[in-house]
């Protein structure tokens, strides 16, 4: 005898139960801590932090934790838990021509003020097992050098901006409100403050295939690495009662700047263009693809064609956000037996008709 | 009296408050799609953020929550929402159709004509009625402002000169108050004719596509169709198994493997309310009314 399932609610219970005990995977193996994961998995940290728009290194670590390593549901759970803190107020611009760097480095040029800064990176390495790691072998001390307090290291497009070679960036206007997709529906056309919003917190697969895309021609850019940095700025907020600004904090970004293919005209000189890149942590692949592909949005301001997905502004902006995209993915295993019954009453009726039409004529 | 950490039903109300004014400019504009600022939720978009946040923005405590989904309360998703706004909300649940003031669904109108004192919550995953027929956003918005629906008709009239009939059989569009065609979300088409004319205030959240729709109570909702080839609600060729209603829409269950079949009513609570008051089915035989009504 059918019984309308009933009990959805004990299964739901016993399958949340499972998924804890899977989580917790073989006890002889010691527990893993959110801490070895902020401290170990930092990539991991870095990436969920900027996708999930929330800097909080223990808060990610959590996230990757108690989402099995699975980043996309990392990321979603710590969307879902910043959309409840309150919001007191919006910092300054990050400077980051301040910033400590402990990486720098610039394809446009083969040495410049502050020197090229490999710092922490996977290039060139050989991409080998490393068994050592296997057996947890203690890695060899660290090269350092003495710190230079004088020191300076100017951004890359500062210096091409110097001989006035690049697009100068709009005057800075303190007083104009910076839109913010997560408070308001987002429009199209969009502005590029709410089209780096949407790509900063943008799925990195997502925009590493698009950026790819305009490599190989769809929406090229000629795009050069002027310059990727990575390292700790401060954030500071300007307090109304106090009359100036006041730190709040360092926090760690990768920053990339694309010098791409000039443009002029007629009464313009030719100057190269800009695509810009950003994110929390260390996350250069992120923030070049970024950068990639927030120059081929711009596409309408350069007067250049759109036909390439990477240049389509609703295309890209709609279908960047990897929380509602796997959301609406993972819907289809909701059940959609009501839909489906409506269809197959109606490809049973049409089959039907098909038959007496066919014996009619016969 | 309510434990949780969180606000009354989960959302602060300044984001309450923003989504109750998209609500009433959505009243005020029958059939409009109203952009709002939707938030991410505890729970995956596509599974009923819109409606989530809809619910959550209208509920008070004294209100009574049903939640469907494919017109029964006890599929999965409809047990996890009810369970959310029973601890955020801490507001009495049911699944009673009759004793629930506020109703949040997914594919289904319940059987049971709505009242004035009650509010059915749609939950929505595409609001664009244009979007298979125009992917873009900035084209479709002007179409609806100049109420430019000829594609619209195009895509149907050339249903008919493939298939004979109107290829759509569930999500179909409809034309509210004379105006604005607006996207039913994916009830069946059987469920269309409920929204014409219904005494309860219908609203449509879609949590994604950040939209807000509504239906104001008495609103006259007409089916797209021509004259030649008038709306058709969807028919079943047997009464429910159980209850033995042949006005109900019908879930049909695999029993066997051998092409074995059996139509069960989809709303569980019309269903049960019928064996209740002594109706039988085919497949209930004379099992006495109140096991099945305990169960």
């Amino acid at each position: 005898m059918y019984v309308a399932v009933k009990g959805g609610e004990r299964a739901i219970d016993n399958a949340h139960k499972l998924l804890a005990d899977k989580r917790r995977g073989d006890r002889e193996v010691p527990e893993l801590s959110t801490a070895q994961i902020r401290e170990q998995l930092t990539l991991a940290v870095d990436r969920v932090m900027t996708e999930g728009s929330l800097y909080d290194r223990d808060l990610a670590a959590l996230a990757v934790k108690q989402a099995r390593g699975d980043m996309i549901e990392a990321i979603f759970l710590l969307r879902a838990y910043r959309t409840t803190l309150p919001r007191f107020g919006v910092s300054e611009p990050l400077e980051t021509a301040q910033m400590l760097v402990r990486r720098r480095i610039s394809a446009t040029y083969k040495d410049l003020p502050g020197g090229q800064v490999l710092g922490p990176t996977f290039d060139y390495t050989h991409r080998l097992l490393d068994f050592g790691l296997e057996s947890g072998s203690e890695p060899a001390a660290v090269a350092t050098a003495p710190a230079d307090p004088d020191a300076t290291m100017p951004r890359v497009t500062d210096i091409i901006a110097g001989e006035d070679l690049i697009e100068r960036n709009p005057p800075a206007d303190p007083a104009a409100p910076v839109g913010d997709l997560t408070r308001d529906p987002l429009n199209f056309p969009a502005g590029r403050d709410l089209r780096l919003q949407n790509l900063a917190r943008g799925d990195e697969g997502f925009l590493l295939a698009l950026a790819y895309s305009t490599q190989r021609g769809y929406g090229r850019t000629h795009p050069f690495v002027g310059e990727i940095r990575l390292g700790e700025v401060e954030v500071e907020m300007f307090v109304e009662d106090l009359g100036f600004a006041v730190p709040l904090g360092d926090i760690t970004v990768t920053e990339c700047q694309m010098v791409n293919q000039f443009k002029g005209s007629a009464t313009e000189p030719p100057r190269f263009t800009r695509g810009y890149g950003l994110g929390f942590g260390h996350c250069e692949r992120k923030a070049m693809s970024m950068a990639l592909v927030d120059r081929a949005l711009r596409a309408d301001e350069f007067d250049e064609e759109r036909k390439a997905p990477a240049q389509d502004e609703e295309f890209v902006l709609s279908h960047s956000d990897n929380v509602q995209a796997t959301g609406f993915v993972e819907h289809l295993k909701l059940p959609h037996y009501v839909d489906f019954q409506a269809e197959l009453a109606f490809i049973r009726q049409m089959r039907r008709e098909q038959t007496a039409a066919k014996e009619a004529a016969e | 009296m309510n434990a949780s950490p969180y606000n009354f039903a989960y959302l602060d109300e300044q984001t309450k408050r923003m989504i109750r004014r998209a609500i009433l400019k959505a009243i005020a504009i029958p059939g409009y799609q109203v952009p709002f600022a939707s938030r991410e939720m505890p729970m995956p978009y596509g599974w009923g953020t819109g409606g989530v946040q809809v619910t959550a923005a209208i509920l008070g405590p004294e209100d009574v929550l049903k939640v469907i989904d494919q017109g029964a309360d006890d599929t999965t998703n409809a047990v996890s929402i009810r369970a959310f706004f029973a601890k955020t909300a801490n507001v009495r649940v049911t699944t009673s159709t009759a004793e629930a003031t506020v109703i949040q669904t997914r594919h289904r109108i319940p059987e049971m004509a709505l009242t004035s004192r009650q509010v059915l919550v749609y939950q929505v995953p595409i609001p664009e009625p244009l979007r298979f027929l125009e992917p873009r956003e900035t084209e479709t918005r002007t179409m609806h402002a100049l109420a430019e629906y000829g594609l619209m008709h195009v895509k149907l009239y050339e249903d008919i000169a493939r298939y004979g009939h109107i290829a759509t059989s569930y999500d179909y569009p409809v034309e509210v108050a004379g105006r604005y065609v607006m996207d039913p979300s994916p009830i069946p088409k059987f469920d269309n004719p409920k929204m014409d004319n219904c005494d309860a205030l219908q609203l449509f959240g879609a949590g994604r596509e950040k939209r807000i729709y509504a239906i104001p109570p008495h609103t006259r909702v007409v089916s797209l169709d021509f004259d030649d080839h008038p709306f058709e609600r969807n028919k079943f060729d047997h009464p429910c198994a159980l209850c033995g209603a042949s006005e109900s829409y019908l879930d049909e269950v695999v029993t066997d493997d051998k092409g074995g079949r059996m139509f069960v009513c989809s709303d569980t609570d019309f269903c049960e309310g019928r064996r209740a008051e002594g109706h039988r089915g085919h497949l209930l035989g004379d099992e006495p009314a109140a096991r099945e009504a305990a169960e």
